[in-house]
Formats: structure tokens, C-alpha cells, sequence
């Protein structure tokens, strides 16, 4: 015996995401056409058009010295494109970067100033923990259904699930950097007389680098992951050929996408991790 | 006018301090008010006054709540109740705009653990303060590496601060607070962080910096002879509460209470005590009115083997012994001058009781204490040792 029916949750989401739907119809239409050609120029008017050879080259060049001059990381970068570019996937592998290029800057853009509003706020920060804790829990697959409803298909409703699930580490991390820098510097800068923003940009904001960047990192890895996620809702680029060889069984083609994926994956991780320096480290 | 008034300020942390502060009215000890309200007491009702250009050192031992207090001072702990005045500007009133104003232009603070940026050079960390204030790059680079100059880290300052010794670091921390142009520095347990040597040589270098610059420092230290070697006037504290205040020389001579008085017993009371603490009044003869007889007549009273001649003004001739006066008295002399010896072992008043002891040492009889050339008082050995051990010195009793 039912005490309490059933609650049509399920019914007031759909009802709430079809009033979110056409209540900001003109936005998400704004966003889907607009940001949608750019995301497209972006990658086949911007990235395709350079020649294969010389992005290699300069992906190389780029690793050589962001790795203090080894050849480890520079000898990766340089066969692991290579290769792909040898799959033919080039373009896919171009598609796949964009994505992950717009889903985690504006997962930095959104994450940090809340990052930085938690650390500022404990109240904030209790309402954030829990949701956070929901945006990375909830299986990444649901989020492809309101993107579908809000932007249709294609790469932007790709991006928009990538950011939901990319976004917590920024802002975890941001408000961990922040609250960890010791109370002996705000301290003393407080006791210099600095204002609240320049407490922020010259002592918070510089101490929590690291860490932030660690958040960065975290996120970039997270929106990669989205990326065979997002590609059944139409994003273009490796994720797609994944799909493809999973619905016709062609084991090889979803392994040499997937490949593609890891190598661009490693790269990603090698080069932000080696920019995470910070001053005064040295010693 | 003083530079800082403290009146009546506390602190008590935890929830509804307001209402704890009555207990404090009340005169009930930390102890009874956290078993009462749950509420500590950081300061208790401290009142007290700087003035411009001296050394006033806090002193107490943890958890007596004195950073507490010079964090009350510049308000980054915000007073319960009291008031601190700044050039007359009561700084627990004013609002957020006006104490940033007060902390950029009156105080700077020194940390325990020096709190240097980072990742900032030595140089960006001098310049922070008027880089907070605004002031364009020529100038505060300029100042920035004046006050580094002074604080002998010149040559340093494109080195991050990790990349220097604690000693270094807080010179850093001491140029930071300068380039400021302070009127007040405010030192938190500025140089319990480093080791004994380096202490040292930090408190001879803030001496001499403050020949020069007579800045109002509110010095907060733990170690009392820090305390006595720096201070012109010392606060001691006790479980928030003020137990007294004076100069190290009545702090030690006259503890306020048991609780100071216990204190003070471990100091190496050497370097603080002086000539004048220590001296007694000296029994003489007058070199115009008295003879061999009075002085034999004295000394064998007194039981002494020599005895201090002065004038009628107390100016200081010499002295005789007993056995040239009882050589007089015998050959029937009528004045002491022949006898007189005047290669007088004498010290002055505010000579340390460490220097007395190396002509204390050679001494054939008791040193002398001597002011422009009259007889002040007289030193003997029996009166150091007491001093050293803490007893006091009845001044007027006399010598044995």
C-alpha cells in the first residue's frame, strides 16, 4: 500500500526544462546559431586551415620548451600527431580539440569567479559544495538531454553538456587555492591596508595559482572525457568514429578514434601541467 | 600627547562575547568566564599608553593573549569593547575606508613568521605598502630599496624569499614595514623565529636602526631578556590581563605581584641591573674636619679595612686604609692627607653590573659610584652577588 503516490518529479523537470526551453528561446537560439557558426569557423576556417606539417612543427617547437628543452614530451607530441594524422583523422582530431577548447575556457570563465565567491563566503560556499557534488555525480549522459531540448544537435549542445560536467574541479580548486594561502599573509596584507580586490589579485589570486591551475587541469581532462559523450548528440570529431565503429562492431576504427583520443588526452595533460609553474618556487 | 591609548580594551572570542564582557566588569578570571559562557578571553580590560619615539614591549608567555592584542591595535581582530586611539583617533570607531587609510599611513606590522609574499621578489615585497597605496613604481622602487639598503639587503633584491635565511627574511619583513614610513611599527614576536646568535644580532640592529629613525615600536615578545634588552618600557601580560607596567629596571627591582616576581627570578639580571641599583650609601670621613683617630674610630665600628674620604660636598678624594691610619694615629698626624691613596676603583651609575664585575674583581677596596665627581654610593662584593640572586638592595643599609 502506496502511503504517498508517486511524486511526478520526473514531470516538473520536463515541465520546468520546456518552460526554460521557450521562456529563453531567443537566447539559446542566439547561442546556437551565432556561437555555433564561430565553434564551426573556429575549426574547419581556422584550424583546418593550417597546414598539418607546420602545426606538428610548432606543437613540437611548443613542447621542446615548455619541458625545459627535453625531447620526451617533444618526441610525443611530434609522432603522436603524426600518427593520427596518418589514421586520416585529422579533421576529427580538429573537431574534437575545439570542443574541448570552448567546453574548458568557458568552464574556467564560469568556474573561477565562483571559486573565488566561495572562498569569500562561507554561506556560498555550503550552497555550492552540494551542487557540485550533483554536477559530477549525476551520470554525464543526462545532461545531453536538456542540451538537446535547449540547443538542438550538433557541437554546441556538446559544449554545454562538456561545461556542466568539466566546471567543479575550476571552481573546487579555485576555493581550495584561495582558502588554503595562510592566515599570516592575509594578515599581513590586511595589515598594509589593501582592498578586498587587491588582497585578491595581488596576494589570494597569485598564492592560489598552483592549485587553481591543478583545478584547470582537472577540468580540461573532464571535458576531453565528454567528448564520446557528446558526439551522440552530433558533436563532431573522434568521439564520432568511436560511435561509428561501436554501431557497425568495427573494433579497429573504435580503437584507432579512441588512440586518437588518448594521445590528444596526454598531450593536453603534459602541456598544462608544465605551464603550472609558479614564482618564487625555485628555491 | 601619547602616540597609542589602549583604554580599557577586550577581547573575548566565541559567541555572544558581548554579554561575557559584564563578567570581565565583574572581575571573574579567564577561567570562570569559559567555564560560565564557553567564551575565551583574549585581552582584558588593557589600558595603556605609547609614547612617540620609545620602545614599549609587551611581554607575557603564550596564550597570555598579547598578539591578540597588537592585533587589536590595527584591528585585525576586532575589539569586544575599549577603545584604541591613534593620534587621538579613536581606531575601534572608524569605518572600513578610514582604517585602511590609518593601517596605509600610521602602522605596519612585523610577523612572527616573517609573511613575506611568496612570489614576490625581496624587492616587490618591500614595495607591497605603497604599492597598496598607490604610489607610482619610480617612487616606491626608490624607497623600497632605501629600506632595504637600511636594513643591510641591498644586493638582494631580485632573490625570491625563499631563497633567504630566516635572519634574512626578516629583515625583509622589517624593510617592508619601514618603506611604509610608518609612525608606529608594530612587532609581533619579530625575532622569536630565529635562533639565539641571529636574535641577538636582530635586536643590536633594531637598536641602531632606531637611533636613527625614533619610531613609536610596540614590540610583542615572549622572552623577557628580549624584553629588558630592548625596552624602554615593558607591559607584562597575564592570561589577558595587564599585570604591570614599567621600565625593566622596576620591573625588576619592584615586581608588582607573586606572578612577576617569579618571572623576573630566571632573568640574568647582569644585564640589566647597574650600578645604581646595587650601591649602597658609603660610610666616610671628612677630609677637612676628621683626623686618623675618627676614621680609626669609624672603621673599627664598622668593621671595615678601608674607609671613602670626601669634602664637606661629597666630592670624592680617595680613600685610606687601616693600616696607614692606625700608622698615622700612632705617629700622631693631625691630617689624613698624607695617607690619602687616589687611584680609586669607581664606576658610574648606569654601569652594568656585567662591566662591575671585572673591576669588582681587581678591586682592593669597594668600587666607588661617582657622578661628576662626587661620591654617590659604593659597590662591595656581597651586594652583587645579592643582587645577582635576586634579593634586593636596602640602599641605605651600610657596608660590611
Amino acid at each position: 500500500m502506496k502511503i504517498i503516490p508517486k511524486l511526478p518529479v520526473a514531470e516538473w523537470v520536463s515541465a520546468a526544462t520546456e518552460w526554460t526551453t521557450d521562456t529563453f528561446e531567443f537566447l539559446f537560439d542566439f547561442i546556437k546559431e551565432d556561437f555555433g557558426r564561430f565553434i564551426e569557423f573556429f575549426a574547419e576556417g581556422l584550424l583546418m586551415e593550417i597546414p598539418i606539417w607546420l602545426f606538428i612543427v610548432v606543437i613540437g617547437l611548443i613542447a621542446f620548451f615548455i619541458s625545459g628543452k627535453r625531447i620526451g614530451l617533444t618526441a610525443f607530441s611530434v609522432i603522436g600527431l603524426w600518427f593520427i594524422q596518418n589514421q586520416e583523422l585529422w579533421p576529427e582530431l580538429m573537431n574534437t580539440f575545439t570542443l574541448v577548447v570552448f567546453a574548458s575556457l568557458i568552464s574556467v570563465i564560469i568556474g573561477v569567479p565562483f571559486g573565488i565567491w566561495m572562498a569569500k563566503s562561507k554561506v556560498v560556499q555550503s550552497i555550492l559544495t552540494p551542487i557540485l557534488d550533483f554536477m559530477q555525480t549525476m551520470p554525464a549522459f543526462v545532461y545531453l538531454i536538456p542540451a538537446v531540448a535547449f540547443f538542438s544537435i550538433g557541437m554546441v549542445p556538446g559544449v554545454f553538456a562538456s561545461v556542466i560536467f568539466a566546471t567543479p574541479p575550476t571552481v573546487r580548486f579555485t576555493n581550495l587555492g584561495i582558502r588554503q594561502v595562510s592566515h599570516e599573509l592575509i594578515e599581513a596584507s590586511d595589515a598594509f591596508g589593501t582592498t578586498g580586490m587587491q588582497k585578491l589579485f595581488k596576494v589570494q589570486l597569485p598564492m592560489a595559482k598552483k592549485t587553481i591551475m591543478a583545478g584547470i587541469n582537472q577540468t580540461v581532462m573532464l571535458a576531453l572525457s565528454m567528448v564520446v559523450i557528446a558526439s551522440m548528440i552530433g558533436a563532431k570529431g573522434l568521439g564520432q568514429t568511436v560511435i561509428t565503429g561501436l554501431q557497425r562492431a568495427e573494433v579497429g576504427t573504435g580503437f584507432v578514434a579512441g588512440l586518437g583520443i588518448v594521445i590528444l588526452a596526454i598531450i593536453i595533460d603534459r602541456f598544462t601541467q608544465n605551464l603550472n609553474t609558479q614564482r618564487g618556487d625555485q628555491a | 600627547m601619547p602616540i597609542i591609548e589602549v583604554k580599557d580594551l577586550s577581547k573575548i572570542f566565541g559567541r555572544h562575547a558581548k554579554k561575557a564582557t559584564k563578567y570581565l566588569d565583574e572581575g571573574l578570571s579567564k577561567e570562570e568566564i569559559l567555564a560560565k559562557t564557553g567564551n575565551t578571553v583574549g585581552v582584558n580590560r588593557a589600558s595603556f599608553d605609547v609614547e612617540e619615539g620609545e620602545i614599549f614591549v609587551i611581554m607575557g608567555l603564550s596564550g597570555s593573549g598579547k598578539s591578540t592584542l597588537v592585533r587589536l591595535i590595527n584591528r585585525l581582530i576586532e575589539p569586544t569593547e575599549g577603545s584604541v586611539y591613534i593620534d587621538g583617533e579613536d581606531l575601534a570607531k572608524i569605518d572600513k575606508q578610514k582604517l585602511r587609510e590609518v593601517r596605509r599611513q600610521k602602522l605596519s606590522m612585523v610577523f612572527q613568521r616573517f609573511a613575506l609574499f611568496p612570489h614576490r621578489t625581496i624587492m616587490e615585497n618591500a614595495e607591497f605598502g605603497l604599492e597598496v597605496q598607490g604610489v607610482d613604481k619610480e617612487e616606491r622602487q626608490k624607497k623600497a630599496k632605501e629600506s632595504l639598503e637600511m636594513v643591510g639587503l641591498g644586493d638582494y633584491i631580485q632573490q625570491f624569499p625563499g631563497q633567504l635565511s630566516g635572519g634574512m627574511q626578516q629583515r625583509v619583513g622589517l624593510a617592508r614595514a619601514l618603506a611604509n614610513d610608518p609612525e608606529v611599527l608594530l612587532m609581533d614576536e619579530a625575532f622569536s623565529a630565529l635562533d639565539p646568535l641571529i636574535r641577538k644580532e636582530m635586536q643590536d640592529e633594531l637598536l641602531e636602526l632606531q637611533e636613527s629613525m625614533k619610531k613609536t615600536i610596540l614590540f610583542i615578545t615572549h622572552d623577557l631578556d628580549e624584553a629588558l634588552r630592548i625596552g624602554d618600557r615593558i607591559a607584562l601580560m597575564k592570561d589577558g590581563r595587564i599585570v604591570q607596567i614599567g621600565t625593566p629596571e622596576e620591573i625588576l627591582v619592584n615586581p608588582a605581584n607573586e606572578y612577576v616576581e617569579k618571572f623576573v627570578e630566571d632573568v640574568d639580571r647582569s644585564k640589566v641591573l647597574t650600578a645604581e641599583h646595587i650601591m649602597k650609601r658609603p660610610e666616610t670621613v671628612d677630609v677637612e674636619k676628621h683626623g686618623p683617630r675618627t676614621a680609626l674610630e669609624r672603621m673599627r665600628k664598622e668593621g671595615l679595612s678601608s674607609i671613602y674620604v670626601t669634602d664637606a660636598k661629597r666630592n670624592l678624594h680617595g680613600y685610606v686604609t687601616a693600616d696607614d691610619v692606625a700608622e698615622a694615629a700612632k705617629n700622631e698626624e693631625k691630617s689624613l692627607k698624607t695617607i690619602l691613596r687616589s687611584e680609586v676603583p669607581q664606576v658610574q651609575k648606569g654601569t652594568s653590573m656585567q662591566e662591575i664585575f671585572t673591576i669588582i674583581h681587581d678591586a682592593p677596596v669597594p668600587v666607588a659610584v661617582v657622578e661628576e665627581g662626587k661620591l654617590l654610593g659604593i659597590i662591595v662584593r656581597g651586594s652583587v652577588l645579592a643582587a645577582l640572586a635576586g634579593n634586593e638592595v636596602n640602599v641605605n643599609e651600610n657596608n660590611s
